[in-house]
């Protein structure tokens, strides 16, 4: 499964039920061209379990502003549509797999 | 995708890149201004064996006309951020990326200790990249403390692209646009309990919202977590190789002296040890 690209209008709804994690990210950002194939990566691996998303902050500059993001890429985890964590700035697929994990 | 990339353009990762190229491999150096290297800041330069009495900026120029005499590729930029993506590595530049098999990490020392309130607020309020993070902060109030020569022109861009910024630097600024104030600081202090309130600069605070911390280079460690340290240096073996595989240093980031032979030697076995590592890659596969 692609990665779900959300926008303000979806985003209450994909992320209402169940494990979601949201990658917030532009493309003016080096750093997170480096994380794109991770989080694909992960999508895949997650199918049928948890939701990966994606937020565009230069189309989507509500939803950044309403999850406080101040750098990128940062990685929102949400579970029943509420924040449970955030991994700001590049990291290895571990980290991500960590938090999916402990919260399936 | 390179053979190698090399994080520093100074005697070290220009020794190194030389190296590979010896070796018939491809090799990519990323290094920020000239201004800002060590070496074209020394006067005088008088124990490099065989060329006494060098000033620091002509020794620097020689260094790099061997370099792309021997087919090396130089660009400018700040490495961001490095992943190892098993068998080779990502690094970020600014807003882009490249891709090599294996690294030489050649940064130099960061000499700055981190400011204070700077670790605590990374990524929630402090920043080392405005390409990346600017955007977030148009409107707001934003201070940048600049270590380099292309700090000036950063914070000029984030003025246009409507943050309301403030330059604080220990000396004063070329090419910062009249409209900025600037004010001087040599250790400002980052200020905020849930995210960044404000920066002390001497008996100054001032509001801001966010703060982009601008130095020549990151510290190794943070490019890439998982870097084995010794005493503050990057702990490398006989091999200038790091702890982590495919990732070799050499010069001033290795330790003492900090000696332009020193990283000319460094950089030369780093090389070496590089182009080594990507061939037995190759046999492997």
């Amino acid at each position: 499964m692609a990665t779900i690209h959300l926008t303000k209008d979806g985003f209450d709804k994909a992320v209402s039920q169940g494990l979601a994690m949201v990658d917030f990210w532009a493309s003016w950002c080096g750093p997170c061209k480096m994380l794109a194939p991770v989080i694909e990566d992960l999508a895949g691996r997650y199918e049928g379990k948890a939701l990966v998303g994606k937020v565009n902050v230069d189309d989507e500059p509500e939803l950044a502003a309403r999850f406080g993001v101040m750098s990128i890429p940062t990685v929102v985890f949400l579970k029943d549509g509420v924040e449970i964590d955030r991994k700001v700035g590049v990291m290895p697929a571990d980290s991500f797999t960590a938090v999916l994990d402990a919260n399936l | 995708m390179y053979d190698i990339a090399v994080i520093g353009g100074g005697p070290a990762g220009l020794s190194a890149a030389v190296q590979v190229r010896a070796r018939n491999r491809s090799v990519l150096v990323v290094s920020g201004d000239d201004r800002d290297n060590p070496v074209y800041r020394s006067q005088h330069i008088a124990n490099y064996l065989g060329l006494p009495d060098q000033r620091g900026p002509e020794l620097l120029a020689r260094f790099q006309a061997h370099a792309d005499a021997m087919g090396v590729r130089r660009r400018p930029g700040q490495v961001l951020s490095v992943m190892p993506m098993g068998g080779w590595f990502y690094l970020s530049i600014g807003s882009d990326v490249e891709q090599a098999r294996a690294l030489v990490l050649a940064t130099g020392v960061v000499r700055a200790n981190k400011l204070p309130g700077e670790a605590e607020h990374l990524g929630a309020g402090v920043s080392y990249c405005a390409t990346c993070d600017g955007m977030l902060y148009r409107g707001k109030p934003v201070v940048v403390v600049g270590k380099t020569h292309e700090a000036p022109g950063e914070a000029n861009w984030l003025k246009e692209i409507g943050c309301q910024v403030t330059y604080v630097s220990e000396k004063e600024p070329q090419g910062l646009n009249q409209a900025i104030p600037f004010v001087k600081s040599a250790r400002p202090e980052i200020l905020g309990e849930q995210g960044v309130t404000a920066l002390r600069a001497g008996d100054r605070e001032i509001p801001c919202q966010g703060v982009f911390i601008l130095r020549p280079s990151l510290a190794p460690a943070d490019l890439l977590p998982g870097l084995k340290l010794e005493g503050g240096y990057l702990a490398v073996d006989r091999s200038m190789a790091t702890s982590v595989p495919g990732v070799f240093a050499a010069g001033d980031c290795t330790g003492l002296p900090l000696q332009i032979s020193k990283a000319v030697g460094e950089g030369q076995v780093a090389g070496h040890r590089a182009a080594e590592y990507v061939d037995k890659l190759e046999k492997a596969n």
